[in-house]
């Protein structure tokens, strides 16, 4: 077996004991079965965790392979390439689990079943969905999926990605790039802002005389301070930012004529990207688990979703009160909702869980910025424990700046590692 | 903490013989959530096989400004001496890879 980074060693502390624990005979007898929906950060972490403990674990992916958004955005500006996004599910075939590619279709609740595309039907005694986001292609005016071949959100790492890169690396010289930032809360709250840094990075090297416009339906916004000084450091003659006291929520988008609009001016733009409002992925509405807001509410000790028992919500989907969408929650409420599983099949108690955040930005490369956060339930949410977390220094020398470009080069690597590897 | 069982569960857990031990096998509030960045081969270094007294002494550290981080401070600063000691028990036992 190759050493995994808490493969071998936890099967032996924690699988050993838990597997022996799950097949007693006062619960029946038999290994209680749990369905994971998704193969990303969330649900790849939590299947590992469950098998690992030596619960019957099926994990359902429709994707071939998993493209990465976190360090994405350097795609997006020709610093790196897709391939260095894009992960294998080989070795999660290979972790003690069932991998079925296909297409969660239907969650019958009642009958503790979810339904394939292609017919299977996969019961279960609990169901873990980690679905990520839809795109919501009826919030802005003109931007359906359609208008996103013209005008990539690249909210979705893959191809997205990639025809971004293309058409600013096309652009003419002195063109207009538009970036558009969606209302709270959306997958990565500090991922339009490293956006526009590095698209910025990227026009004053390669295209001097062009701009780009970063239109914000929002007033503030993660790392603000950080971002804000390197933009005047760095940016000054490239980035004009609007936000929504500004005039920047987009109230339309033309994609044949490439044109922005907001309430106050009309942009005519060389290369746009929108990335829209979003909402939990389809199946979790579908089983019942999303709210009006479209996302997901959850008890914050096992993430169970609040309106359908025996289904548990993790990762972008889940309205994790001040957890921030980013992978590194996704795979920390991964870790923490399958030992609740287990717990709870176990008829345990699930213990109070402390989770960890951190997130790595870039204002430019080998430049970087972090913000991190230790989370508790607190009256029903999960909240920041007061005194802990918090952004970077906004003083901080060069090279600490390029200290933390290398973790967060270290973190991507290590994460994926321990997700997909 | 939370460590309240009913009594129904309690006659569970020692009929099934494991299930008070696989219960204190959990890892402690947080720890699951080092690993995200922990790892042998890592800048950040792998947290298994170092002693429970190392990584108290590194959290504490941390927490009090008197080690430099980047970002280790700030996650510190989250977890207080019996919450660390008990992260810190639970990689040293977990032993080298």
């Amino acid at each position: 077996m190759r050493a995994m980074p808490h493969g071998p060693t936890r099967r032996a502390l924690l699988g050993g004991a838990a597997a022996a624990t799950l097949a007693c005979p006062a619960l029946g007898g038999t290994r209680p079965r749990v369905v994971v929906v998704g193969a990303g950060f969330g649900g790849a972490t939590a299947a590992r965790w469950l098998a690992a403990g030596g619960v019957d674990t099926t994990l359902v992916e429709a994707s071939p392979n998993y493209v990465a958004c976190p360090r994405s955005n350097e795609v997006v500006a020709g610093l790196r390439g897709i391939e260095a996004q894009t992960l294998g599910y080989d070795a999660l075939g290979r972790a003690g689990l069932t991998f079925v590619h296909g297409t969660a279709r239907a969650v019958d609740a009642g009958a503790r079943r979810v339904s394939l595309g292609d017919g299977t039907a996969l019961p279960y005694d609990r169901l873990i969905l980690s679905p990520g986001i839809d795109l919501r292609f009826d919030a802005v005016p003109g931007y359906d999926a359609a208008a996103a071949e013209a005008m990539p959100h690249a909210w979705k790492a893959g191809a997205q990605t990639v025809l971004l890169a293309r058409q600013l690396a096309a652009m003419p010289e002195g063109g207009t790039v538009v970036l558009s930032a969606p209302a709270n809360p959306y997958r990565c709250p500090p991922g339009p802002y490293e956006r526009a840094s590095l698209i910025a990075h990227f026009l004053k090297a390669r295209k001097p005389r062009a701009k780009l416009i970063l239109l914000d339906a929002k007033d503030t916004f993660s790392k603000q301070k950080l971002f804000e000084a390197a933009w005047a450091r760095l940016y000054r003659d490239v980035l004009e930012v609007v936000p929504l006291a500004g005039g920047g929520q987009v109230s339309e988008v033309d994609p044949a004529a490439m044109v922005v609009r907001t309430d106050f001016a009309e942009i005519k733009a060389d290369v746009a990207c929108i990335i829209p409002p979003q909402r939990a992925g389809r199946i979790a509405a579908q089983a019942g688990c999303a709210d009006r807001s479209g996302w997901c509410p959850i008890d914050p000790v096992s993430f169970e979703s609040r309106l359908v028992p025996g289904i548990h919500v993790i990762g972008d989907a889940a309205i994790a009160g001040a957890m921030p969408k980013s992978a590194f929650s996704a795979n920390a409420q991964g870790k923490v909702c399958a030992q609740a599983v287990i717990d709870l099949l176990a008829g345990r108690e699930p213990e109070t869980p402390r989770l960890i955040n951190t997130c790595y930005s870039l204002v430019a490369p080998d430049d970087g910025i972090s913000i991190a956060g230790v989370f508790r339930p607190t009256d029903g949410q999960l909240a920041d424990v007061p005194g802990a977390g918090g952004i970077s220094p906004l003083d901080a020398p060069d090279a600490v700046r390029r200290q933390e470009a290398a973790y967060g080069e270290s973190w991507y690597r290590t994460i994926t590692r321990e997700v997909f590897g | 903490m939370s460590r309240r069982y009913s009594p129904f569960l309690l006659a569970l857990a020692l009929a099934c013989g494991t299930a008070a031990r696989a219960a204190e096998l959990r890892p402690p509030p947080g720890a699951s959530s080092c690993t995200g960045c922990h790892a042998q081969g890592a800048a950040m270094g792998a947290l298994e096989g170092r002693s429970e007294a190392e990584i108290v002494a590194a959290l504490a550290a941390f927490r009090s400004g008197e080690r430099p981080a980047t970002i280790m401070n700030r996650i510190a600063r989250g977890f207080d001496a019996d919450e660390s000691r008990a992260i810190a028990a639970w990689f040293a036992a977990r032993g080298s890879h």
